[in-house]
C-alpha cells in the first residue's frame, strides 16, 4: 500500500471525527491570525449545533473586535451599543423567556463602559449567559489600555506599562459578579489548548442547561490573547498569557451551583 | 366594548393606555416629573394580566437599551423619562433609529439645560425633532396637549412606529404629565401575536438569520441606507402631518403653539378677539413631520405670525422655514419652568402690531 | 494489531498561518508551508501524514476552523 492510497483510505465520510460546524457561516473571520475570538466563536457554534438550539437562540454582539460576530454564526443576532448587551439581553429574555439568550463581550465592553449593565443584569439574576473575552486590551481601536490590562503591561495608552498610581488597578469583573446573588454559575476558562477548549465547551453546555432551568445568570470569562496588540506571534502570545495572565486571572470555577458541590 | 371614563394625571393616562394598547414591555427609570408612569405600572401589575413586562432599569441608558432589545424582537416596547434622562437615552435612540426599530419614548419635559428645574418646559424641541443623537435621523414626534391625548397618542405612536419601523416620541411636558383631567380610555386590546419578519426570535430553518444592527462598514452601503431613511422621512412628511386649527378662517394674525402653550394660546385668542384683534391658532400635533405646508398657506393671509413656546425659541425656526419670509415671524415664551400666561401673549402680540 | 491512523485536511485558503495547530500537535504531523496562500499566509499542512493519530487537537485550537479530521483503525 502506497502512502497516497493510505490517506485516501482514511479520508472517508465514515472516518470523520472533526468538521467545522454548519452553524459557522462561510464568512472569513475578521480576526488577526491566532486570535482566540475565532476559537471561542467556534466552540459556541458547536454547542448550539450539538444542543439543537439554533432556532431558539438569540445572540447579542458587542462593540469591539467581535462587533461583526453576527456575520459568523448562523443565528438571530442583535448588535448592541458599546457595553449595553446585558440590557438588550435582559429585555429579550424577559419578552421571550423560552429562548436561549447570550451576550458575547470583550473586556472594554463588559468591564469598562458596560460595567453597570453587567453588574445589574447579574444582580437581577437575568436568565442569560454572558460570555466575557478578556485579553487585557482594546483590540479593535488599536491596543489601548483596558480595565483588565495587567499592572506593568504596555499598551498604546500605557506605553511605559500600566502604572497603578496613574491608571488604577486592573478590574476582576468575574470575581465581582461571582459575589452577586443573581449569578448561578461563574467560571473562568481559556481556549488556547485542546484541553482548555474542552473545558470551555463543557462550561457552555452547563450554562445552556442552567438557562433552560431558569437558574439565573451564567457568566463565562475566557482569558484570551491579542497577538497583534501584544506585539507577539500567536504562539508566543499564548505562552505569555499562561505566564502572565493566568496568575492574575486564574482559571477555574468561581461559583458553582450548591447542589453540584454537594454531589 | 365601551370606553371608560376616568379622572387621571397625564402620566397615569400614559401608563394605563400602554397596558390597554397591548404593550409588551415598559422599561424605565425614575425622574421627576414623570415617575408616576413607572409607579402606576408597578401598582397595576400588567405582567399578571396582559403579560406586559415592566422593569425598573439601573439607568436611563440601560432602559433605552432594553427597549432596543425588546423592539428587535418585534415587541411593542416603550420607555419614558424627562429631559435629563432623555439626554442619557440619546445613544440608544440613535441606535434604534439606525436599526429601524419601532418603539415609543415619552418625554415629560422639564426646564433645562443641565439638571435645570422640575417644572414644565418645552425646551427639548430641537432634541426631539432634529434627531437628538448622532447621525442623520428623525423620530416621529407627537405633542399631546391634554390628558386625553396622553392616553390616545400611546396607541397611535405604536401604530406609527410599526408602520414605518421608526421610533416615535411623545413630547409632553411637566404640566400635562402632572395635571388631572377626565379621560376616556379605550378598551383593552390583546397583545399582538404577529411576529414581524425582521424580528429576532430564533432562526428557524425556513428563513435566513435576522440581524438587528446599525453598523455598515462599507461607505457606499451606508450611504444607500441613509438615502433609504431620507425616503422614509419624506414619506412620513407626506402622509403623517397632523395639526389642529382654532379660529383661523378670518384671522389676520396667527399663533403657532403646541402642547401646554397651545392651551394657553386658545385663551389668548379669545382675549384678543374680545379686543377686536382677529387671531387664529394653529396647533401642530406632529412636530416631526411639521405642518410646514399648512403654515405656509396660512401665512398668505396673515399680517404676522407668533410662535409661542416655553423655551428660548426653538419651534420658531421651523415656523420661519415654513413661512419662508412671507410675513414677519416672532417668538414669545417664558422659560425656566414658568408657564406662559395668556395675557402676556396678548401684550406681546399688541406690542408687535404697534411696533410693526 | 490494529493501529490508529488519522488524517487532516486543511482548508488552505482560509488558513492564516498562526501556527497554533503546529505546536499543539502531539506527533509533529503539522508544519507550515514554504509557499503562501492567496491571502499571503504560510499555511499549515500535514508534513508528516504518517504520524497523524486523528486526535483533533489541531482542529480544536484552530481559530479559523480550517482543519477537518479523520480517524480509523488499520
Amino acid at each position: 500500500m502506497t502512502e497516497a492510497t493510505g490517506i485516501k483510505e482514511i479520508i472517508k465520510p465514515e472516518n470523520l471525527v472533526y468538521k467545522r460546524t454548519k452553524i459557522m457561516t462561510d464568512n472569513v473571520l475578521s480576526y488577526c491570525p491566532g486570535c482566540g475570538h475565532g476559537t471561542a466563536h467556534r466552540i459556541l457554534a458547536e454547542i448550539i449545533e450539538e444542543e439543537g438550539i439554533q432556532s431558539q437562540t438569540i445572540g447579542i454582539s458587542p462593540v469591539g473586535c467581535s462587533v461583526l460576530l453576527y456575520n459568523f454564526l448562523d443565528i438571530d443576532w442583535q448588535e448592541a451599543a458599546h457595553g449595553r448587551a446585558p440590557a438588550l439581553a435582559t429585555a429579550i429574555k424577559r419578552l421571550l423567556p423560552d429562548k436561549f439568550v447570550f451576550t458575547y463581550q470583550g473586556d472594554g465592553d463588559l468591564a469598562a463602559i458596560g460595567t453597570a449593565e453587567t453588574i445589574h443584569a447579574c444582580n437581577r439574576g437575568e436568565n442569560i449567559l454572558i460570555i466575557f473575552i478578556n485579553n487585557g486590551i482594546y483590540g479593535m481601536t488599536g491596543g489601548q489600555m483596558a480595565p483588565t490590562t495587567l499592572v506593568g503591561m504596555k499598551s498604546s495608552t500605557s506605553p511605559y506599562g500600566r502604572d497603578v498610581k496613574l491608571m488604577g488597578n486592573p478590574l476582576k469583573m468575574t470575581e465581582i459578579v461571582a459575589t452577586l446573588p443573581g449569578t448561578y454559575y461563574v467560571t473562568r476558562q481559556s481556549v488556547h489548548t485542546a484541553a482548555n477548549v474542552k473545558k470551555t465547551k463543557k462550561a457552555m453546555r452547563k450554562a445552556i442547561q442552567y438557562q433552560k432551568l431558569n437558574k439565573g445568570t451564567c457568566f463565562i470569562e475566557i482569558v484570551s490573547n491579542c497577538p497583534s496588540n501584544w506585539k507577539m506571534t500567536p504562539v508566543e502570545s499564548n505562552k505569555w498569557m499562561e505566564a502572565n495572565m493566568f496568575p492574575f486571572y486564574p482559571l477555574g470555577d468561581l461559583k458553582v451551583p450548591a447542589e453540584e458541590t454537594t454531589k | 366594548m365601551e370606553k371608560e371614563l376616568r379622572l387621571m394625571k397625564g402620566n397615569e393616562a400614559v401608563a394605563e393606555a400602554a397596558i390597554r394598547a397591548g404593550a409588551d414591555g415598559y422599561f424605565g427609570y425614575p425622574i421627576t416629573p414623570q415617575s408616576e408612569i413607572l409607579e402606576y405600572l408597578m401598582v397595576a401589575k400588567p405582567y399578571e394580566t396582559t403579560g406586559m413586562v415592566v422593569l425598573q432599569a439601573e439607568s436611563e441608558v440601560a432602559a433605552i437599551n432594553m427597549v432596543y432589545g425588546g423592539a428587535g424582537c418585534g415587541k411593542k416596547v416603550m420607555t419614558s423619562s424627562s429631559s435629563p434622562g432623555i439626554s442619557l437615552k440619546q445613544e440608544g435612540i440613535t441606535y434604534i433609529a439606525g436599526a429601524e426599530l419601532p418603539c415609543l419614548i415619552v418625554n415629560v419635559v422639564r426646564g433645562g439645560p443641565g439638571l435645570g428645574t422640575i417644572q414644565p418646559a418645552q425646551s427639548d424641541y430641537f432634541q426631539a425633532t432634529k434627531g437628538g443623537g448622532h447621525g442623520d435621523y428623525h423620530l416621529i414626534v407627537l405633542a399631546p396637549a391634554s390628558v386625553q391625548e396622553m392616553a390616545d397618542f400611546v396607541g397611535l405612536s405604536f401604530d406609527l412606529a410599526f408602520k414605518y419601523r421608526n421610533p416615535v416620541m411623545m413630547l409632553s411636558d411637566g404640566a400635562i404629565g402632572q395635571m388631572m383631567e377626565k379621560v376616556w380610555l379605550s378598551p383593552q386590546k390583546e397583545r399582538s401575536k404577529t411576529v414581524p419578519e425582521w424580528a429576532t426570535t430564533g432562526k428557524p430553518p425556513t428563513r435566513e438569520r435576522n440581524i438587528i444592527t446599525s453598523l455598515d462598514l462599507d461607505p457606499n452601503a451606508q450611504e444607500r441606507f441613509n438615502q433609504k431613511l431620507i425616503d422614509k422621512y419624506n414619506l412620513i412628511k407626506e402622509k403623517e402631518v397632523r395639526y389642529e386649527e382654532f379660529q383661523c378662517d378670518d384671522a389676520e394674525y396667527l399663533f403657532v403653539a403646541y402642547g401646554t402653550s397651545a392651551r394657553v394660546c386658545q385663551k389668548a385668542v379669545q382675549l384678543c378677539r374680545a379686543d377686536g384683534i382677529k387671531v387664529g391658532l394653529l396647533r401642530p400635533i406632529t412636530l416631526f413631520p411639521f405642518p410646514s405646508k399648512r403654515i405656509n398657506e396660512l401665512a398668505d393671509k396673515m399680517k404676522l405670525i407668533l410662535s409661542i413656546e416655553m423655551s428660548a425659541g426653538q419651534m420658531v425656526e421651523d415656523v420661519m422655514l415654513s413661512v419662508n419670509g412671507k410675513v414677519p415671524v416672532y417668538h414669545f415664551g417664558r422659560m425656566g419652568g414658568i408657564v406662559t400666561a395668556p395675557d402676556e401673549v396678548v401684550e406681546f402680540l399688541k406690542s408687535k402690531i404697534i411696533g410693526g | 494489531m490494529a493501529k490508529i491512523r488519522g488524517s487532516i485536511v486543511v482548508d488552505v485558503e482560509r488558513c492564516k498561518g498562526c501556527e497554533v495547530c503546529m505546536v499543539t500537535c502531539p506527533t509533529g504531523t503539522i508544519a507550515m508551508a514554504k509557499e503562501v496562500n492567496h491571502k499571503g499566509y504560510f499555511y499549515a499542512f500535514p508534513a508528516n501524514p504518517d504520524l497523524c493519530i486523528g486526535c483533533a487537537n489541531c482542529a480544536m485550537v484552530c481559530p479559523d476552523g480550517v482543519i477537518t479530521v479523520y480517524k480509523t483503525k488499520i
